[in-house]
């Protein structure tokens, strides 16, 4: 008989882990809210870092991974980081035969540019729309392998939750379908959650709409451990927007973009004079948090509001027009001026998740039959992700979980397969669930509630973190998660009831908002993306360490502790972009 | 204080794919860059109509709202476009919402494009690769401005603006419609894809393919990417004439 893997998510993670899948003999059940040709990996713009080589500037496969654990400020696994910097060029080889349209040279081989955090010349990319060609690309391989029958998709189905059998292992999972709103089990010999990071806790952010990470709290909630929760990236260059923030690539500084405000009525290069090795290109944390002071300490944001120009008008029309396209139009689509000749306005904003559920090397979590990988994974950026890693490590980890969920699949201690009784009993409880939303009256309307979720974790929980504040923020993430008992739901049809399904998310986005948060509150340092005045320093001693957060049954809290990891490679050392890094 | 500007809507709502259609009107107060999607999002926090009415909120489609995905496609105004991008300082008042009923309506706004999807399996929609194992051989170069070409193609976000504007595409056709005949010049154009393209062009001339087009050129104005999809029509034209005359020859 094939083996059966359930792919939760199809965005890059989840499609590459299917065609792994699908190579090595098995079958596969994708499940997706939504086609998953409009996953949101295809928001990605800037870029994919591999070490090509191919600017005459030495680069190393070394020097990718010294720059990656640097840049996430000592925090994360480093033999798997240099797994992921070593498959690098060999993906991007990959995605070339696979067609997509990357960006080249006058001789025809893939062009490079920079990118933050790193000297060299590194980043491919397609234009300004990278994600979308690799998504489409992977999204057309696994479409191949739906014509031959190994791949079934259930796009615009919700996964409710994982099924465990009388051995404690994955089994199954529970979805329903967002059209027929029918609940069902199914099983698997592996189950592989990709869905991608939870910025929708933070209600404004870069991220798309269906990036809420309810999957993740869902089996965080049935026992799945959590690392890293507190990183939450925010992206020094977005356009602040009432229903999102969209993202002006970092790829804009990578093409000679310059950051800055008047001061005494001259232009400021603020990035250029505090960062002189780096300038433009710090990493995200830090061009983040110098933005956040100039504006918010200073006061010298651009008419006293949180903003500063992001400035590309001294470069070339034409040359914009081939490197940035994509994202120019973008602006001048939803702010009305022209990049090519005015300088755009931006504030950071919640971007990207580098904590997530933990796994082990191979992408397992702790609970058997259980994977994570992608954003929702914890594994390759520690305290600050590099721009252009993430399509990285969302390819790449699909690389490793696919190919492992085949392995437990043959060889694991799976125990027992789930009988016809647990299966129904399992879609009973969600069935039963559901229709309790359903039938909520009270006085609350969920999305005005999770404005207000966002409204105070964007508040207190992003770029810097102050320890009476985080309890302030936990104790009002508690009161709007009591406050969801008394949600009123206005429609009660069977047929495509958003409204029901955004209720179940939106429970388990509080949730989650109490890990970040717990998480944040006892990091009593300052690492990467997670910064408090009060303990402005890195305490390796102490927090050189993952954050492991355990959920607790009884008050819905998580339980913190922390665990070692492996920091073999190389030494840490003091990270400033100040002075050019050195070995 | 001075009123808040309210911005009008009046929306076709369905119940279901075989409810009939009605009308629903509503009011969102104004905010500079206010969007559709924005605005449908301020009616999910609030579903009343504007003659003071409960309803339920409005059902769509959307994920990136940065005119990417492709997901909020849908008529504005008479027109198919991305509700993310519709900034309602540039639409005319009431403003009018509407599925795009070229495709069948699941809710209100909400379509099923799953025929798109599948088009792109009729239209041998990817590149032949052995696996994604390593070969230890690069993937050919490319000549830079063909590559420039295919990027424009590869950036079609199936949204279905140009199948909505087509009037040969619609539920008595058996058309395939604009987008998935210039993803099939897309693969052609790949040195690896390439050597598919007999098998792309020959189902480009069975029924429902390029012989449907009736050249009407609403595809090209109506593509919110702007991706010149009669051009890419009319050079399908003469590969699928030249394939039919070479398989003639060899008879």
């Amino acid at each position: 008989m094939k083996k059966k893997i359930i792919v939760v998510g199809g965005g890059l993670s989840g499609l590459m882990a299917t065609l792994k899948i699908c190579e090595a003999g098995g079958e596969v059940e994708l499940f997706s809210y939504c086609p998953v040709k409009r996953s949101h990996s295809l928001c990605a713009q800037g870029g994919m870092n591999a070490c090509m080589d191919t600017k005459g500037e030495n680069d190393s496969v070394h020097e990718h991974f010294d720059d990656t654990v640097y840049g996430g400020d000592f925090l994360a696994d480093q033999t798997a980081i240099k797994g992921m910097c070593e498959a690098a060029p060999k993906l991007i080889k990959m995605f070339d035969r696979m067609g997509v349209t990357f960006t080249r040279t006058p001789e025809g081989l893939l062009d490079l540019r920079n990118f933050g955090g790193q000297k060299n010349k590194r980043t491919l990319f397609s234009g300004s729309t990278t994600g979308q060609q690799l998504l489409y690309a992977l999204d057309e391989q696994v479409r191949a392998w739906e014509v031959k029958g190994a791949v079934k998709k259930y796009e615009f189905w919700e996964f409710i939750k994982i099924i465990k059998n009388k051995e404690s292992v994955c089994r199954g999972i529970v979805a329903q379908d967002m059209n027929s709103m029918e609940i069902k089990a199914f099983r698997a010999d592996t189950v592989i959650l990709a869905t991608g990071g939870p910025g929708m806790v933070f209600g404004r952010c870069t991220a798309s709409t269906i990036c809420n990470g309810s999957a993740v709290s869902a089996v965080y909630q049935q026992g799945a451990l959590i690392g890293n929760p507190e990183f939450i990236q925010i992206h020094p260059t977005a356009i602040p927007g009432s229903d999102k923030n969209r993202l002006m690539s970092e790829a804009c500084r990578g093409e000679g973009g310059r950051v800055w405000v008047y001061k005494d009525g001259k232009p400021w290069y603020f990035l250029e004079e505090m960062y002189p090795a780096y300038g433009n290109l710090v990493p995200r944390d830090v061009a983040s948090r110098a933005i956040y002071d100039v504006c918010v300490n200073q006061k010298l944001g651009i008419n006293g509001e949180n903003k500063v120009y992001l400035d590309l008008s001294h470069i070339p029309a034409d040359y914009l027009e081939r490197k940035l396209g994509g994202i120019l139009e973008i602006y001048s689509e939803f702010v009305g001026d022209d990049p090519r000749k005015v300088p755009m306005q931006i504030y950071p904003s919640v971007h990207y998740s580098m904590g997530g559920i933990w796994v082990d090397a191979k992408h397992n979590t702790n609970i058997p039959g259980l994977m994570a990988s992608g954003e929702c994974d914890y594994q390759y950026h520690g305290a600050n992700r590099l721009g252009a890693n993430s399509l990285l490590s969302a390819a790449y980890s699909g690389t490793v979980s696919g190919p492992e969920a085949m392995r437990w699949a043959k060889e694991g201690e799976r125990g027992s397969e789930l009988t016809d009784e647990e299966l129904a009993k399992a879609a009973k409880e969600c069935r039963e669930e559901y229709e309790a939303i359903l039938k909520m009256d009270g006085s609350e309307n969920a999305h005005e509630l999770h404005h207000e979720l966002g409204e105070v974790m964007n508040k207190y929980v992003t770029i810097e973190r102050v320890n009476k504040d985080l309890d302030y923020c936990f104790d009002e993430v508690k009161k709007i998660l009591k406050r969801w008992d008394n949600i009123g739901i206005g429609d009660k049809s069977n047929w495509a009831n958003q409204e029901g399904m955004f209720a179940r998310q939106l429970r388990n986005m509080i949730i989650y908002a109490l890990v970040v948060t717990r998480a944040a509150r006892m990091r009593d340092e300052s690492r990467g993306a997670h910064y408090k005045r009060e303990f402005p320093t890195r305490d390796d001693e102490r927090f050189m360490k993952v954050t492991v957060a355990e959920y607790d049954q009884a008050t819905e809290e998580p339980k913190i502790s922390y665990a070692d990891f492996d920091h073999s490679l190389v030494k840490p050392r003091p990270r400033n972009y100040a002075v050019a890094k050195k070995e | 204080m001075a009123e808040t500007k309210k911005v009008h809507f009046i929306i076709e709502r369905q119940d279901g794919p075989n409810s009939q259609p009605y009308t629903e009107e509503f009011e969102v107060d104004y905010r500079p860059a206010l969007n559709v999607v924005a605005s449908l999002m301020e009616i999910q926090k609030n579903p009343v109509t504007k003659d003071g009415k409960k309803t339920t909120a409005v059902v769509w489609e959307c994920n990136c709202l940065e005119k990417v995905c492709g997901a909020c496609m849908m008529v504005i105004n008479g027109k198919a476009q991305q509700a993310c991008a519709a900034l309602i300082d540039h639409l005319e008042q009431p403003i009018r919402l509407s599925a795009s009923r070229t495709f069948p309506v699941v809710r209100d706004l909400m379509i099923d494009r799953s025929v798109m999807f599948e088009s792109l399996k009729r239209i041998h929609g990817w590149v032949d690769v052995d696996g994604t194992w390593e070969v230890h051989n690069d993937a050919p170069r490319q000549n830079p401005k063909t590559a420039t070409t295919a990027y424009e193609i590869s950036r079609c976000m199936t949204c279905g603006c140009c199948m909505d504007a087509c009037p040969n595409v619609n539920r008595g056709s058996e058309f395939i419609g604009p987008a998935p005949i210039a993803q099939a010049h897309l693969f052609n154009l790949h040195p690896i894809g390439e050597y598919q393209k007999e098998e792309r062009l020959d189902a480009l001339m069975e029924k429902g393919g390029l012989a449907s087009c009736g050249n009407s050129q609403n595809c090209v104005q109506a593509c919110p990417k702007d991706i010149k999809l009669t051009e890419y029509i009319a050079k399908l034209n003469r590969d699928t004439n030249k394939q039919a005359l070479k398989s003639l020859f060899n008879k």
